[in-house]
């Protein structure tokens, strides 16, 4: 490990990738902010940029850079205007935003800043130490046990996906893998489903459709409902910058529990930085004393730092899958898994041996991310606020923009645009419907590699035998079938019980 | 019939028409020499197929459940500004149409102006120096920094 280690400090201090770390953070930070672009969205956007460095170890110091800036920015538009642009700092934004309405918005995203860089720090040392023996054990497995683990986490990513709609969930996976089978299937390279047009060959663009999922239906939905980005009109007077040293007493034991409940929360394939921030909140204010209870909500410093520390840390966790199993376990994870296979890098167990240097500099990279982030924006706090005030009127074009350019320079080909509108519209009706729009990306993304391993433990078997003779693919896939027919048959029995007006028992 | 049913019923279609694809067109087509092979490109389609049609069955027939908190406020949907919203997807359709005619500086130009104007946008000089220094930079960034060929001017004027 120690060997590991040293790889990566010498791949990551080199000029260039310690500016692509200030350069992704302050990125990151700046777009994290504006509403309705998540750390997935600004991932998109930058991925085309990274391609084009070559290099895969400096491209990825570069995302994650970025995924962590990105992350602190969502926190600092939930903390000051109450917009969280993203699912997993609605959290922070319960007790951040009534700090920030009392006045003590420095405190508050000064709180933010050390937990996120304690959950981050944290969550690095944990992954150092557990992703090395998860990846011993991921090396076990053949292409059947791929498969059926990769059915196991996209099962697992739509029974948690959130909504609690488990079919809903599911439909949009296996939407996802049909899409994933349009242009040239990898057995015999026969062209499939392309309906004769040549464009369609090469399949469809992984940065079109991450764009039109995301990205797109929040700028629409951003047109179509002015109050959503009018609630933003608070005073952001800044005072108190400094956290005293009750406080800091205060958050220290929340931050470490959370930190460590949020790296294994992140681990879970689809379970990911929301619930764990959330999951962080709900704990904290459960043991807390009961006279600090009732802080909560009001602008309690412990009510923001577990969301804080329990994001950062589930977002560091979420790389063991993506690194060790090849198996991203949120969407933003899925969009790097992308970039990845595009930098020609296959995540996977045999990455570690394989190319060592980019594995451990990720590694040093998020530590690096994470001082850098706390060093560029303790002095930036009080100058964060003032990008809030771009009017939405040149926003929303310059969006909009960003996703039509992130989508052609992508694929270099404008039929891709008009694919890009076309799925952004239906995005955006699913989105109206309720239906969760990451997995079917996260089905898009792993479409192909499910395929692949379906594929080789068919030829090796010479038919679907495998299912049968190896007894861990059985296991895993009974696991998988479990996790959508009880929450399917819980949801219904509830429903149907509320339906004929009678109480449910919980 | 719930916006989501609609939905649903939709994929189902779209299912059995994927489904039929592979099931006849695909398995018509296939060569002599992969018939022989355990699995077919269309097998993995097929199992696709027959999932997407379950669980959007599923969510044809299972009951309705309304969100508590749900993130889209459609109770408010009669004042939506739909004419905005349609414009801007015309306005991106338009820009896919005339990006390679046109060329990427002017289209891009007239992307963002027209982009603010749809929404509303009335300052002249703030909105031409916003989209023209936009423009500039970001072909300057794409083409010149990182070397992806992007075609400033009009076809007409050559590459």
């Amino acid at each position: 490990m120690i060997e590991g280690i040293l790889i990566g400090l010498s791949t990551a201090f080199t000029l260039t990738n310690i500016l692509m770390v200030f350069g992704g953070c302050l990125i990151g930070t700046f777009i994290g902010m504006l509403p309705g672009l998540g750390p997935m969205s600004i991932i998109a956007i930058m991925i085309p940029v990274a391609i084009t460095i070559g290099d895969p170890s400096a491209a990825l110091i570069l995302l994650a850079g970025v995924y962590y800036g990105a992350i602190f920015g969502g926190s600092t538009s939930s903390i000051l205007i109450n917009a969280p642009g993203v699912a997993s700092t609605v959290a922070s934004s319960f007790d951040g935003y009534p700090m920030a309405r009392d006045g003590k918005a420095g405190k508050a995203l000064t709180i933010a800043a050390i937990a996120s860089f304690c959950g981050g720090t944290i969550g690095a040392i944990l992954l150092m130490v557990f992703a090395p023996m998860l990846a011993s054990v991921a090396l076990l497995f053949h292409s059947a046990e791929y498969f059926a683990l990769m059915v196991v986490g996209l099962s697992a990513i739509a029974a948690f996906a959130g909504t609690g709609n488990v079919a809903k969930a599911m439909l949009m996976t296996i939407a996802g893998l049909m899409l994933a089978t349009v242009g040239t299937s990898a057995l015999f390279n026969a062209p499939r489903f392309t309906a004769g047009m040549m464009e369609l060959q090469s399949g469809i663009g992984f940065i079109t459709l991450a764009m039109a999922m995301f990205a797109l239906p929040e700028a629409l939905y951003l047109v179509l409902d002015p109050a959503r980005s009018k609630r933003s009109s608070g005073n952001s007077k800044i005072t108190e910058l400094r956290i005293n040293r009750e406080e800091a007493r205060q958050i220290a034991p929340v931050i470490g529990r959370q930190s460590v409940q949020g790296f294994f929360i992140g681990v879970l394939p689809g379970a990911g930085a929301t619930i764990a921030s959330f999951l962080g909140y709900a704990v904290e204010r459960n043991i807390a004393s009961a006279e600090d209870q009732k802080q909560f909500g009001k602008g309690s410093v412990k009510g923001l730092a577990a969301p804080e520390s329990a994001n950062n840390a589930a977002s560091t966790g979420s790389f063991v899958p993506l690194l060790t199993l090849g198996i991203p376990g949120s969407g933003t994870t899925a969009i790097l898994l992308g970039a990845l296979l595009a930098l020609n890098v296959t995540p996977g167990p045999r990455l570690m041996v394989d190319q060592p240097e980019i594995f451990w500099s990720v590694i040093i990279s998020m530590y690096l991310g994470n001082l850098v982030l706390l060093v560029l924006n303790l002095p930036l706090i009080p100058y964060i606020a003032k990008i809030l005030s771009v009017p939405r009127n040149f926003l929303i074009p310059f969006i909009l923009f960003f996703t039509l350019m992130g989508a052609y320079i992508g694929q270099n080909n404008s039929t891709e645009l008009l694919l890009l509108v076309a799925f952004g519209i239906m995005a955006t009706i699913l989105k109206f419907a309720d239906f969760p729009l990451p997995p079917l990306l996260i089905g898009f993304i792993l479409g192909g590699m499910l395929e692949d391993n379906f594929a080789r433990s068919m030829q090796l078997y010479d038919g679907a035998s495998f299912i049968y003779q190896r007894p861990m693919t059985l296991l895993l896939l009974i696991l998988a079938a479990g996790l959508i027919v009880f929450p399917v048959l819980r949801n219904w029995r509830a429903l149907s019980r509320q339906r004929r007006g009678v109480s449910t028992p919980d | 019939m719930t916006l989501d049913r609609v939905i649903a019923l939709f994929i189902l279609l779209a299912c059995l028409v994927y489904g039929y694809s592979a099931l006849f067109i695909m398995d018509a087509q296939i060569a002599p020499f992969m018939a022989r092979n355990p699995v077919w490109p269309s097998s993995f389609p097929k199992l696709l197929a027959i999932g997407g049609v379950v669980f959007a069955l599923l969510v044809l027939v299972s009951p309705h459940k309304p969100k508590d908190d749900p993130d889209i406020d459609l109770s408010r949907w009669s004042d939506y500004n739909y004419g905005q919203a349609i414009g801007l997807l015309a306005l991106m359709l338009a820009y896919a149409v005339l990006l390679l005619p046109l060329g990427f500086l002017a289209s891009t130009f007239l992307f963002l102006i027209l982009g603010s104007l749809i929404l509303g946008e009335r300052r002249w000089v703030t909105m031409i120096l916003a989209a023209g220094i936009a423009s500039l930079g970001i072909w300057y960034l794409v083409q010149e920094v990182l070397g992806i060929f992007l075609r400033p001017l009009p076809a007409m004027f050559g590459t």
